[in-house]
């Protein structure tokens, strides 16, 4: 088990990857320093949510997630 | 009252699900009906619609769910595609029925308008065989802004 990471939209082709798994716990911080530099900028740009486990962090800040929990990192969408 | 919301993976055939949506509603006063295509600019070669399951249908449900209260209609069809789609292809049908026209015209433009900006999805185009992302555009918003 470990916390799954699914990138979404543009974030996808930055990672390489759709999802990634990540030992948890996992934080915030733990989550930024996983990340290449410039995935870690866009997911910190101030459009881009997190949802864990289909539910939206009003502050992604304040992420906090176990093993087993999944993690969206969701950029601006883009319509139908 | 039959509000159904799909997400399909493959093309579809508006037509062929507007009639029985329609046929379902005897009494009804009347019907709008939207749909979206892949737009066949010049050089686009085909346009990709990325979703994310665990967030993107119980957010189109949520939204005809608010359609419905909001426009008091009698029923609602929203379905939307996903994955890779080539010009002149459906991507988007909203139909909505009501005992009144105003009621089923603003559903849809509700709806779409929501569709449009405020559900998950992500959509990159193909160009001379190179993939771009569609950023969100300011038009979007401000359509939204007109249902606060």
């Amino acid at each position: 088990m470990a916390v799954r990471v699914v990138f979404l939209g543009k974030l996808a082709d930055l990672a390489g990857t759709d999802e990634r798994d990540i030992a948890g716990p996992l934080d915030w911080d733990g989550l930024l320093a996983t990340l290449s530099d410039p995935l870690a900028e866009a997911v910190a740009g101030e459009r881009t949510r997190i949802a864990v486990n289909g539910t939206l962090l009003s502050d992604k800040t304040a992420l906090s997630a176990a093993d087993g929990d999944e993690v969206a990192l969701l950029p601006p969408v883009s319509g139908g | 009252m039959a509000v159904t919301v799909r997400l399909l993976d493959t093309p579809f055939n508006p037509g062929a699900l507007v009639g029985p949506f329609t046929n379902a509603h005897p009494g009804l006063g009347g019907v709008c009906t939207f749909v979206g295509e892949v737009r066949g600019e010049a050089d686009v070669e085909a346009l990709e619609l990325m979703h994310y399951a665990p967030m993107t249908l119980p957010g189109m449900e949520a939204l005809a769910s608010e359609a419905v209260a909001r426009f008091g209609l009698m029923g609602l069809l929203m379905v939307h595609r996903t994955g890779k789609m080539h010009p002149g292809e459906p991507i988007v049908l909203v139909s909505a029925c009501a005992e009144h026209r105003r009621g089923a015209i603003d559903a849809v433009d509700f709806c779409m308008d929501h569709l449009k900006s405020d559900a998950w999805f992500w959509k990159r185009e193909q160009r001379g065989g190179t993939w771009r992302w569609i950023e969100p555009r300011a038009d979007d918003h401000r359509d939204l802004a007109r249902w606060k």
